[in-house]
């Protein structure tokens, strides 16, 4: 039998105490104050999850939660479908599928306060080049008075941004093809439409659930561009949860219900990120050798 | 089932070819008869796979035309040809289940979905796959994915030919014995006609009826398992071909002698005085040990296979092969080796000279 030395675990302190500092103590500070109340002067007093309470009967939560839901789906919807087809259309080799692919990462690389204020300026009416030009050709736009116009600025702008990281991933996956498959199938005589669902798209499956997931957790806690942009206007329009969060904790200074306010977040976050991880490895596993 | 035609073939990958050596398959005619198995049988990158990918149609020929049963398909794409090709690695569509990757072919030609299933039901029963046509096709082995290609190829009855891509090179060595013997006796059944690339000569020899051996972009031989080991028409091919291969000595040829370092040998038939690099090649099977006759060699080692011995000698500096039987002599004192002169050939620039009856 093995010797078994129980100060081996020593080495793994150091992990620990870096975990404890950098997630485990912040994050139980905010548990600490999503139970109390303050009223200034370092004076705590205990709420017991009245915060909570309160923050599920709000409804200005929950419209900050109908927008984000909505944001997500959105873009969601356009981006990875769009990427996609950008993947199936990039050159396979060559001078152009390198070019492709540095134009392609140029919009991941730019910060994001930097892709707000691009889009800012370019929107704007009075002398940004898009908006010049859709008002131009006689459309009524304004972003900072339609709540309307300022979504589709916003979402187009996410879609600018993100749209090149699925496509990229996608591509990933369909350069790992092997060129039988599609002589197979020309042989068999399927359709574009036949190789893509029965070919593509299953070899793709693996990073695609890792886009959709990133992209869904990103979307979901977008913050600065729509600020720079909007800052969540006009009136509450597009107000996401991370806005009204700052808005909450930082211009209200309500530390106990900014609080309560982030667990909840975080645990909708791990929820459905987890949920969707779980339902795409069983159909992996059902699909698998039984 | 059709007869297939090579007309001037050639091929390269580059646009502009500029001389014989830039061609990977150098030109060539030949006719595939209808119903025969045909193995092409090469090293690597010696041009077999471009070959195959043009009777296809998934590689246009750089010249020539094919032909199907007479009629011109050079520039028909794939799907027109109507031909199976088996890949090197199992193609099957992993998210379909068995069932419907056979049937995959015969929906996408709009069969109607009664006749699909019978065809199907009957290519699962040839292939044994029966038991897991509800199963998807992700989770199986990799032999039974290349059963499911293969069965994609004969679930459609008029299939022209079906092509072989060194469809067993992932299969298990005792699977492949299996395999190999399931496509023969398909082959009996349907007579369809079939090509098979290998670089696997025992692959070749038992599947086919005729054996295409390609060396270096050109057909070297067509012939029988038995042409080919008796009367290589190429060093290459006599080389390739056996195991261990033919021997293959210089020497010079003058009438119906040869003469070798150490001795001249009698030559089964007269020459005519030959140009170029001369050549005989002798196979290890019909080269005799001896105490008493013939020249004299330097014995290297002797390795037991089991049925038989190879001996490893060197003739005049060069290496020489030969078999000996199961139970024949060998002692220290025989040191010299003797050819039976019928089954010495000889090559002049590595090609295959007939000679005349001796006088």
């Amino acid at each position: 039998m093995k010797p078994i030395d129980n100060r081996a675990w020593l080495l793994v302190l150091p992990v620990l105490v870096l975990v404890a500092f950098s997630a485990v103590v912040p994050l139980m500070t905010v548990v600490n104050y999503s139970v109390q109340d303050s009223f200034g002067s370092n004076e705590f007093f205990w709420n017991g999850i009245g915060w909570f309470d309160d923050l599920l009967h709000s409804e200005r939560m929950w419209d900050a939660l109908g927008r984000q839901i909505l944001f997500s789906a959105i873009v969601l919807l356009i981006e990875v479908p769009l990427g996609i087809l950008i993947a199936l259309h990039m050159p396979r080799k060559g001078f152009w599928s390198s070019l492709c692919l540095v134009l392609m990462a140029l919009p991941l690389l730019i910060p994001f306060n930097v892709v707000g204020t691009i889009w800012q300026i370019f929107g704007r009416v009075d002398i940004g080049l898009l908006g010049r030009a859709v008002a131009a050709l006689g459309i009524d736009y304004n972003y900072t008075r339609d709540a309307i116009d300022a979504w589709v600025t916003i979402v187009v702008m996410d879609v600018w941004h993100w749209t090149s990281l699925i496509a990229l991933l996608a591509y990933a996956g369909l350069r790992s093809i092997p060129q039988a498959y599609y002589q197979a199938a020309e042989i068999d005589q399927a359709s574009r439409w036949a190789v893509f669902r029965f070919i593509e798209l299953p070899k793709m499956r693996g990073v695609l659930v890792i886009a959709i997931l990133l992209r869904f957790m990103d979307s979901f806690m977008i913050y600065t561009e729509p600020f720079v942009v909007t800052g969540g206007g006009p009136g509450n329009a597009t107000t996401f949860l991370s806005i009204d969060l700052v808005k909450m904790a930082l211009g209200q200074f309500d530390l106990g219900p900014a609080a309560a306010f982030s667990i909840m977040y975080f645990l909708v976050i791990l929820l459905v990120s987890w949920a969707f991880y779980t339902v795409m490895t069983n159909l992996d596993r059902e699909e698998g050798p039984r | 089932m059709a007869r297939i035609t090579l007309r001037n073939l050639a091929h390269s990958y580059l646009a502009q070819p500029r001389g014989e050596e830039e061609f990977a398959l150098k030109e060539l005619d030949h006719d595939w008869a209808d119903g025969e198995a045909y193995a092409l049988l090469g090293a690597s990158g010696c041009g077999k796979t471009t070959l195959l990918n043009i009777i296809s149609g998934l590689i246009r020929p750089s010249q020539g035309r094919i032909l199907f049963d007479g009629h011109d398909v050079t520039d028909a794409p794939t799907a027109a040809r109507n031909i199976a090709q088996v890949f090197q690695f199992p193609v099957v569509y992993d998210t379909l289940t068995v069932r419907d990757n056979l049937a995959f072919p015969l929906r996408n030609r709009g069969l109607p979905p009664a006749q699909v299933a019978a065809r199907v039901q009957a290519v699962a029963r040839m292939l044994g796959l029966e038991e897991s046509l509800p199963r998807r096709a992700r989770g199986l082995t990799a032999d039974a994915k290349q059963k499911i290609s293969l069965g994609r190829g004969m679930v459609r009855q008029d299939v022209n030919a079906i092509l072989f891509d060194e469809p067993l090179t992932v299969i298990d060595p005792q699977m492949k014995w299996e395999l190999r013997t399931q496509l023969k006796a398909l082959h009996r059944e349907f007579g369809h006609t079939m090509i098979y690339v290998t670089h696997d000569q025992t692959e070749a020899l038992t599947f086919a009826s005729r054996v295409v051996v390609m060396h270096e972009g050109r057909v070297v031989q067509i012939g029988t398992p038995q042409d080919l080991f008796e009367r290589p028409a190429h060093t290459f091919v006599g080389y390739f071909i056996g195991s261990p291969g033919m021997n293959v000595l210089p020497a010079r040829v003058e009438g119906d002698r040869a003469h070798l370092p150490g001795g001249a040998i009698p030559l089964g038939r007269g020459y005519a005085p030959l140009s170029g690099r001369t050549e005989i090649g002798i196979r290890p099977e019909f080269a005799r040990l001896s105490a008493t006759e013939g020249l004299p060699v330097a014995i290297r080692r002797v390795e037991d296979v089991g049925r038989h011995r190879i001996v490893r000698a060197d003739l005049g500096g060069r290496p020489l092969d030969i078999v000996l039987p199961e139970g024949g002599p060998l002692g220290p004192d025989m040191t010299r080796v003797t050819f039976d002169p019928a089954h010495v050939g000889v090559f002049a620039d590595g090609w295959r000279v007939e000679g005349e009856a001796a006088r």
